[in-house]
């Protein structure tokens, strides 16, 4: 039996990452700041059933996934597009790779990757549909194995690796497109 | 192996999901195929970039609010995170 007296202890080295990983759900400030703060306080009166010894990070990705889910998602009547276009095995690797000749001097692809503000690589994360988005945030940004994002997100492990595979495709793709809309790209990637 | 399923296994061995043999068949088709090491820079350096450029600061007040919100007890919390500027926060006992 955990000891609430320790929560504050225990939880407040994530308060950031999870207040950044409500911004990606929620796209909106406001939203994420109220989503951040119900998973806390949720997390707070649960505390009592959280095993000591167990994955604490985990733990709370999966109050704040819920939550998102149950309280926020909700209270938006849109649907949410489930599927997106990615017939195309597109990668900002593969696109400037395949680009032959006049290539001497061409801009490695990493250091183009290195020039993208933050801006523009949260607003691709952003614009992917909210399962890729998910998975992919659980998974690149905040370091969940399959298992522990399979347990957040309460689907099969194959459905995160297919998730994360076609997630992250799309927001290579969506990265450069974001990068070529604001001239982003070295003369001779921009088509 | 052939270069697509390198593909699809190096995923799964950034992600640390790969067995033993399994990771030393991928490391040895990186160490022979110089198209798929140059890939294997590219997803490297493209998952730290992701993973570095979507971090935010939660903002003082929201912390403040969350404290607030838990009540007592919770004292600790507007503090023990505290970056070097913490000028939004209310100044403590200055003897």
């Amino acid at each position: 039996m955990a000891d609430q007296a320790r929560f504050a202890e225990l939880a407040t080295p994530y308060m950031d990452p999870l207040y950044s990983a409500a911004l990606r759900m929620t796209r909106n400030p406001a939203d994420a700041e109220d989503l951040v703060q119900e998973t806390f306080l949720r997390a707070y009166r649960g505390f009592g059933g959280f095993k000591d010894g167990t994955n604490l990070k985990a733990w709370l990705y999966k109050i704040l996934t819920n939550t998102f889910i149950n309280t926020y998602r909700a209270k938006k009547r849109r649907p949410e597009e489930t599927e997106f276009d990615d017939v195309e095995d597109y990668a900002l690797y593969g696109r400037m790779g395949g680009l032959e000749a006049a290539e001497a001097e061409r801009t490695p692809e990493t250091e183009v990757l290195e020039s993208m503000p933050d801006e523009v690589v949260k607003e691709a994360l952003e614009s992917l549909p909210e399962q890729f988005r998910m998975a992919v945030l659980l998974a690149d940004v905040e370091g969940f194995s399959y298992k522990e994002i399979a347990d957040i997100m309460d689907v099969p492990i194959g459905t995160v690796m297919s998730r994360l595979h076609r997630g992250r495709k799309a927001l290579q793709r969506r990265l450069w497109d974001f990068a070529r809309d604001r001239g982003l790209l070295p003369a001779g990637h921009g088509a | 192996m052939d270069c697509d399923k390198a593909v699809v296994r190096m995923h799964h061995y950034l992600d640390g999901e790969l067995t033993v043999w399994r990771r030393w068949t991928i490391t040895r088709h990186l160490n022979r195929c110089p198209p798929c090491a140059e890939g294997y820079v590219y997803e490297v350096e493209f998952r730290q970039i992701v993973a570095s450029r979507c971090r935010d600061q939660m903002p003082p007040e929201v912390r403040q609010r969350i404290v607030e919100a838990l009540g007592c007890g919770f004292d600790g919390m507007s503090t023990a995170n505290e970056g070097p500027s913490s000028a939004t926060t209310p100044p403590y006992d200055e003897h």
